[in-house]
C-alpha cells in the first residue's frame, strides 16, 4: 500500500467505505505478494544456487547474533574442576534422586520421570530430618557420584538442585513449562537403554562447566541400539530438555518421534561445595539487556 | 454524626483506608483499617460507619475482644472497651457470646471467625518458633520474584524456544556424529544400506582432505563431539563393584541405613548383605531373613511418633539398636 492510498483513506468520513476500501488494498497487496512468492519459488526450482544465494544473503538479525561480546566463549576449560573424576579417570555416574520434605505427588512423578531417564539412579523418599549436607555426606560414602534434589511448591515442580560428590558444586535450576509424556501428542515410550546425549550452545565458562555436570550424570557408553537421544539445548540462558528416538531415514534426513517429557531449566544458582559460598547467582538485573547471556 | 453520612463520605467521596485492587471479582474493595473485623470494605463492616461495632484483635501476642457503643462515642479516649480473650478456644467463643449478647449475628459470627484464624495464627508462629529452636532450619530459600519479572522470563522463554528449533538442532547433531564416525565402524543404530552410502562420502572426503593438506581443519570445537572422541579414546572401562570393606565408615552407613530404611526392595538388598557383617559378631545364626527385620524395624522406629508401630514391634530383642 502506498502512502497516496492511506491519505485518500484516511480523506474518507464514512467508516464502513473506509473499512471496505482498506480490505480491497490489502487484499490486492496479499495477491501481489503470493505472485511474487511463486514465480520466486519456481525460479529457485530450476536453479538452487539461487536460493542459496538469497538465503546467505538474507540472514535476519536475531538478539543471538547481536550478542555482547562474552570474553569466555568457545575457550577451552583450564585447570582442575570437580567433575575430573567422571572425565579424566572415567569413574561411572551413580545417582541418587529425592525431594524435598513433605514432597507432594507432583514430585514423586517428576522423579519416576528422572529415574528413566538417567541411567543408574535410585530414588529415596526424603525425610525431614537430614539436611541436604547430612545426605549428601551419605552418599558420598557410598560411592554415589550425583545428588539430585526435586523441589515442589504448592504441588508444582518448580526446581531441582544438583550436587556433585564428593566435593560440590551444587546447581540450582528452576524448572518450568513442564510437560509430562501422556500430555504430548503422538509419544513413544522410553526403553532402557543408555540415551545419547545431545548438548547445544553450552559456549562460555559458565555454560561449559553446565554441560560438563549434564554429561557426568550419564554413562560414558551409550547404547546406540536404543536409537534415544536426550537432548539439553540452551537458548538464550533457557535449557530445553527433549527426548527423543531417532532413525536414519537416508543420510539427509533424520526422524524423530518424541518420548517426552518436555521441560525448560533456568540456572539461578550455583555454589561451591555442598550448598556453601554462592559462585554465580542469578539477580533479575542481570537480564536488563536483551543481549547479555550467561550460558 | 449519623452513620449514614459517614458512609455515605465514604462510599462514593473518598476513605483513606479503601484500597481498589486493579484486579477484582464483583468490585469489591479492601479496607485496611486495622480494627476492621473482616477485612472489605461494605457497610456492615466498616469500623467507622458503624457507632456500634465489635472485633477482636492481637495486642502483644494476647488476643482481644474490642467494642464500641453509642453510650461512648462522646468520647474518643474510652470509645473502645476491650475485653482479655481466654487462652481456651471454647471459652473465648462463650466469652465473645456472653459480651455481645443480643448483637446482630453478623457481628457475633465475624468476631467469631476472626478469632478463630487469629488463634490460627499463632499456633503456626509457635509451630515454626520450636521448630527453630530445635535447630530444624528449612533449607528452602526463599526468593521473591516480581510480576514483572515473572512475565518478562515467561515471554523470553517463549521467545527463545520459538528461536531454538531444537528439532532441526538435533536432526543436525545427529546428522554431524553419523557423517564423522562418532558411531564407531559398525553403527547399530543405523540401517546398513544408508551406513554404507555415508561411508562411501566419508572415503571421499577423508582423500580430498589429504590432498589439501588438511588444510582447513574444523574448527567446531563442540563439546559433545569433543567428549564423545574423549569417549573412544578412553575406550576400556571397567564396570567394578563398590568397595566391601567400609568398616571405617560403618557409623555414617549406619545413620544412611536409617535414612534408606523405608526404600524399595533392590536397595534393601543390596543393604541387607552389609547389615549381616554387623550382626555376625554378636548373633552368629541369624539368618538373611531376620537379618533384614532389624534394618525396618530401625526404619519405623524412627519414622514412628505413633505408638502404635512401637507395639507391634516389641516382642523382637532391641539389642541391635543398642548396638548402633
Amino acid at each position: 500500500m502506498g502512502a497516496l492510498d492511506e491519505q485518500t483513506l484516511k480523506g474518507i468520513k464514512n467508516k464502513q467505505k473506509r473499512q471496505q476500501l482498506f480490505a480491497q488494498l490489502k487484499h490486492e497487496h496479499n495477491k501481489s505478494r503470493h505472485k511474487e512468492r511463486s514465480a520466486r519459488a519456481r525460479e529457485e526450482r530450476e536453479n538452487p544456487e539461487l536460493k542459496e544465494k538469497r538465503l546467505a544473503e538474507n540472514v535476519p538479525e536475531t538478539i543471538d547474533s547481536k550478542r555482547v561480546y562474552d570474553e569466555t566463549v568457545n575457550v577451552d576449560i583450564e585447570g582442575e574442576d570437580n567433575f575430573d573424576g567422571y572425565f579424566k579417570d572415567g569413574v561411572e555416574p551413580k545417582v541418587l534422586i529425592t525431594t524435598n520434605a513433605n514432597a507432594k505427588k507432583s514430585a514423586y512423578e517428576f522423579s519416576a520421570m528422572m529415574i528413566e531417564i538417567i541411567p543408574n539412579s535410585q530414588f529415596v523418599k526424603r525425610q525431614r530430618k537430614y539436611t541436604i549436607k547430612d545426605m549428601a555426606d551419605y552418599c558420598s560414602n557410598r560411592d554415589f557420584t550425583d545428588l539430585i534434589i526435586i523441589n515442589e511448591d504448592k504441588k508444582v515442580v518448580n526446581g531441582i538442585t544438583f550436587v556433585h560428590l564428593p566435593e560440590g558444586p551444587t546447581f540450582y535450576f528452576s524448572i518450568t513449562s513442564l510437560i509430562e509424556r501422556k500430555k504430548i501428542t503422538g509419544h513413544g515410550q522410553p526403553t532402557g537403554h543408555v540415551p545419547e546425549l545431545v548438548l547445544n550452545n553450552f559456549t562460555t565458562r559458565l555454560g561449559q562447566s553446565v554441560a560438563r555436570l549434564f554429561q557426568s550424570l550419564f554413562p560414558h557408553k551409550p547404547q546406540f541400539e536404543g536409537r534415544q537421544v536426550v537432548t539439553l539445548h540452551n537458548q538464550r540462558d533457557f535449557i530445553f530438555f527433549r527426548m527423543h528416538r531417532y532413525i536414519f531415514r537416508n543420510e539427509e534426513k533424520v526422524g524423530l518421534q518424541e518420548l517426552g517429557p518436555e521441560f525448560t531449566l533456568k540456572l539461578r544458582r550455583i555454589q561451591k561445595g555442598i550448598r556453601q559460598d554462592i559462585d554465580w547467582e542469578y539477580k533479575p538485573e542481570l537480564e536488563k539487556d536483551k543481549r547479555k547471556f550467561y550460558l | 454524626m449519623s452513620d449514614d453520612l459517614i458512609w455515605n463520605v465514604i462510599n462514593k467521596q473518598f476513605c483513606s483506608f479503601q484500597i481498589k485492587p486493579h484486579v477484582s471479582q464483583n468490585n469489591q474493595s479492601f479496607c485496611r483499617n486495622e480494627y476492621n473485623v473482616t477485612g472489605l470494605c461494605d457497610r456492615r463492616s466498616c469500623p467507622l460507619a458503624n457507632a456500634q461495632y465489635a472485633t477482636v484483635k492481637q495486642v502483644d501476642g494476647k488476643l482481644y475482644l474490642y467494642i464500641k457503643t453509642v453510650e461512648r462515642s462522646h468520647t474518643p479516649r474510652n470509645l473502645w472497651q476491650r475485653i482479655r480473650l481466654s487462652k481456651e478456644y471454647a471459652k473465648a467463643l462463650k466469652q465473645i457470646d456472653e459480651h455481645l449478647m443480643y448483637w446482630t449475628e453478623f457481628n457475633i459470627n465475624k468476631c467469631k471467625q476472626r478469632f478463630t484464624r487469629l488463634k490460627q495464627v499463632q499456633i503456626t508462629e509457635r509451630r515454626m518458633a520450636l521448630k527453630e529452636e530445635r535447630g530444624e532450619v528449612s533449607e528452602r530459600n526463599y526468593v521473591g520474584v516480581k510480576h514483572k519479572v515473572k512475565k518478562r522470563e515467561e515471554k523470553r522463554e517463549r521467545k527463545a524456544l520459538a528461536a531454538a528449533r531444537i528439532e532441526k538442532a538435533i536432526e543436525k547433531e545427529l546428522l554431524d556424529r553419523l557423517k564423522s564416525g562418532a558411531y564407531g565402524d559398525k553403527p547399530l543404530n543405523v540401517d546398513d544400506k544408508i551406513w554404507k552410502k555415508v561411508l562411501g562420502k566419508m572415503e571421499d572426503k577423508n582423500t580430498e582432505e589429504e590432498l589439501e593438506d588438511e588444510m582447513d581443519s574444523e574448527d567446531d570445537v563442540q563439546l559433545d563431539s569433543e567428549d564423545e572422541d574423549e569417549d573412544e579414546d578412553e575406550g576400556q572401562i571397567e564396570y567394578v563393584e563398590g568397595d566391601e570393606d567400609e568398616e571405617d565408615e560403618m557409623v555414617d552407613m549406619e545413620d544412611l541405613e536409617k535414612w534408606l530404611g523405608q526404600d524399595s526392595d533392590a536397595s534393601d538388598d543390596s543393604e541387607s548383605e552389609e547389615e549381616e557383617d554387623d550382626d555376625n559378631e554378636e548373633e552368629d545364626d541369624q539368618d538373611k531373613k531376620s537379618a533384614k527385620k532389624p534394618t525396618q524395624q530401625k526404619g519405623k522406629k524412627i519414622k514412628g511418633r505413633r505408638p502404635r508401630l512401637e507395639i507391634e514391634y516389641e516382642e523382637e530383642p532391641l539389642t541391635n539398636i543398642a548396638a548402633s
